[in-house]
């Protein structure tokens, strides 16, 4: 009883705002927006690139999570100019180009149109980057957490569409955003009729600012670049137009000095999130898990190395598997107290094999980095450190 | 138009939205094509870009385009490396066209102003910047007839997705 009060008083004590009853044992107050428990820390990792506000990204800790679900407060962000301030209801979205009506739509509008719901991952084109040259972080915060997988609330483009008459010359669409440098991608009018989202809705609720509010493009298993935030306007052409993020930056140097471009979707990948750099774990029963992804269906398999990349047994996938979303993966594990490498390593439904860092480096070289998707070991030590290798 | 029918009302209102005048798009739209089009009628040398770019850039990508610490990438140098271990992508040489050039300062930059300089400030210290780089002389006058006629070095040097590429062994 002493106990069972002394631990409702702490309870209720430590919630800043709510008044403790002396002498109730209920519990606090409810909260109009739920925050977690106070000793919840975990938190993303910020990479400001710039003096200049508003350039650089801010890491999932995917080491901390649970199942494929990222909540909306620890989404990867990666941003090229800031996150504008944007009123839902000034908000217009402008369709023109090589379309019969050109359109302009509110939020209103868009909304009136029959929602969609789906769980997707998000990659940025640039996770892992560094790693290609053999530069690595120290964890997988660092090194993977530009990837994050959410339920994205929206409308398809193409009924959108049926509204403006996308005429037959139109190849590409260019979509804009009204952050402050107006970034604008080129995406091929292929995707743009498949399964193209305008998304309005994140995990259930409206956006959140840095994730494009109210409106912003989302391409499943495409590069998150691509999925364009504050989306303000949309233009059909018969070109793409070769905008600075689709050439200087989001292509591919290879070995021989050419760049691939247009390289949109995130090919088959997997981690190991637990254990991972920066861990220490004891002798004895780990289930090893992680995450593995495809931008191209699904995963088919995951498989998972304890001895270095010299066996290979397979990892139980958490049920269901769906197309384009993260898939949770566990292995069970008991270890020895020796020295380890684990690793795992994913295939997906096109048959796509995960690539070992020295495949991968053997046919596109070091200069690149953008979509880096190699197999990631981690070395346990005698010590239990979990260290990158 | 809305039809009062049922689950009609739904299905013929989803067409809504309001016409988009060509006043309102002439605004918004600042794509500028790799061939030119979209460039707007204006005109500015790299003599007339070297004072502009000292007053609203330099004190971020350093007198001469060097770049400053701090990532405010340098917009000169790395002609001729691509092809090396030691790659260094910038403006002259990488981007594949001038009109990139043109479209990102026009958008973009000066950074923590965009879109705040007249059309004619934006073909000078475009002209500049790839002055900088020895890509047009200095008194050459670019224009919306002749921007995208400038040969960046990088312009064939973009290949489409070569993906699936990599072949992993089991
Ligand atoms: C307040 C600082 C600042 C000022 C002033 C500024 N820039 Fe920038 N510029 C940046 C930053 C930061 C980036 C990188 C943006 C990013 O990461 O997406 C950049 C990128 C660029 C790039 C692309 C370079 C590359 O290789 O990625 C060009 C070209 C450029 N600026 C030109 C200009 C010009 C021309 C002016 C003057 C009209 C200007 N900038 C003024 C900060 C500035």
């Amino acid at each position: 009883m002493k106990n069972r009060r002394r631990f409702l008083a702490f309870g209720a004590g430590v919630l800043a705002g709510c008044k403790k009853a002396p002498d109730s044992e209920s519990g606090a107050h409810m909260r109009v927006y739920g925050e977690r428990a106070p000793g919840e820390t975990s938190a993303r990792w910020i990479l400001e690139l710039s003096a200049s506000p508003g350039t650089g990204s801010s890491r999932t800790p995917l080491a901390d999570l649970y199942g494929t679900i990222t909540p909306t407060s620890l989404h990867y962000e990666r941003h090229h100019s800031g996150v504008p301030a944007i009123e839902a209801s000034k908000h217009e979205l402008v369709i023109h180009g090589l379309v019969e009506k050109p359109l302009v739509l509110t939020m209103e509008d868009i909304r009136k149109f029959p929602s969609f719901s789906r769980t997707y991952f998000m990659e940025c084109g640039g996770n892992t980057m560094g790693e290609q040259r053999g530069n690595t972080q120290p964890d997988v915060q660092r090194s993977h957490g530009l990837l994050s997988g959410a339920e994205w609330t929206g409308v398809p483009l193409r009924e959108v569409l049926k509204a403006v008459g996308v005429k037959p010359e139109a190849k590409w669409m260019i979509a804009e955003g009204a952050d402050a440098g107006r970034m604008a991608r080129s995406i091929p009018i292929e995707k743009v009729m498949d399964d193209a989202l305008l998304a309005y809705g994140q995990n259930g609720e409206a956006l959140r600012p840095e994730q494009g509010y109210p409106l912003r493009l989302f391409l499943p298993g495409w590069e998150g670049n691509t999925c364009v935030k504050w989306l303000h306007r949309l233009q059909f052409a018969d070109a793409p137009a070769y905008s600075a993020k689709e050439t200087a930056y989001y292509t591919e140097l290879g070995k021989d000095g050419k760049a691939q471009i247009f390289t949109f979707v995130m090919e088959a990948r997997s981690v190991i999130t637990r254990p991972s750099g920066l861990q220490k774990i004891a002798p004895g029963f780990h289930e090893i898990t992680g995450l593995a992804w495809t931008g191209k269906g699904r995963i088919t398999q995951v498989e998972v190395s304890v001895d270095g990349g010299k066996t290979w047994a397979e990892a139980e996938l958490q049920q269901p598997v769906l197309p384009l979303a993260l898939v949770r993966f566990r292995y069970p594990w008991t270890w020895d107290g020796k020295e380890a490498v684990i690793q795992s390593r994913c295939t997906d439904e096109t048959g796509f094999l995960q690539p070992t860092h020295e495949e991968l480096v053997e046919v596109r070289g070091s200069n690149s980095g953008y979509h880096y998707n190699a197999i990631k070991p981690w070395r346990v030590g005698a010590d239990g450190m979990v260290t990158h290798v | 138009m809305c039809k009062l029918v049922g689950f009609l009302v739904a299905v013929s209102c989803f067409g809504q939205g309001r016409p988009a005048s060509a006043e309102l798009i002439q605004k918004l739209d600042i794509t500028v094509f790799a061939d030119g089009r979209g460039l707007p009628v204006g005109k500015g040398t790299a003599a007339a870009g070297r004072a502009i770019y000292k007053s609203k850039c330099a004190v971020c990508h350093n007198d001469n385009g060097e770049g400053r610490e701090k990532q405010y990438p340098a917009l000169i140098g790395g002609i001729g490396t691509l092809a090396t271990e030691r790659s260094v992508k910038r403006v002259g040489s990488f981007w594949p066209y001038a009109t990139t050039v043109f479209d990102y300062i026009r958008r973009s930059m000066p950074f923590d102003h965009p879109r705040t300089m007249g059309v004619d400030e934006v073909y000078a210290v475009t002209a500049f910047v790839l002055h900088l780089n020895g890509l047009v002389a200095e008194g050459m006058e670019l224009n919306e007839k002749n921007l995208a006629a400038v040969k960046m070095p990088n312009r064939d040097g973009f290949v489409p997705d070569q993906r699936p590429d990599v072949k992993a062994r089991r």
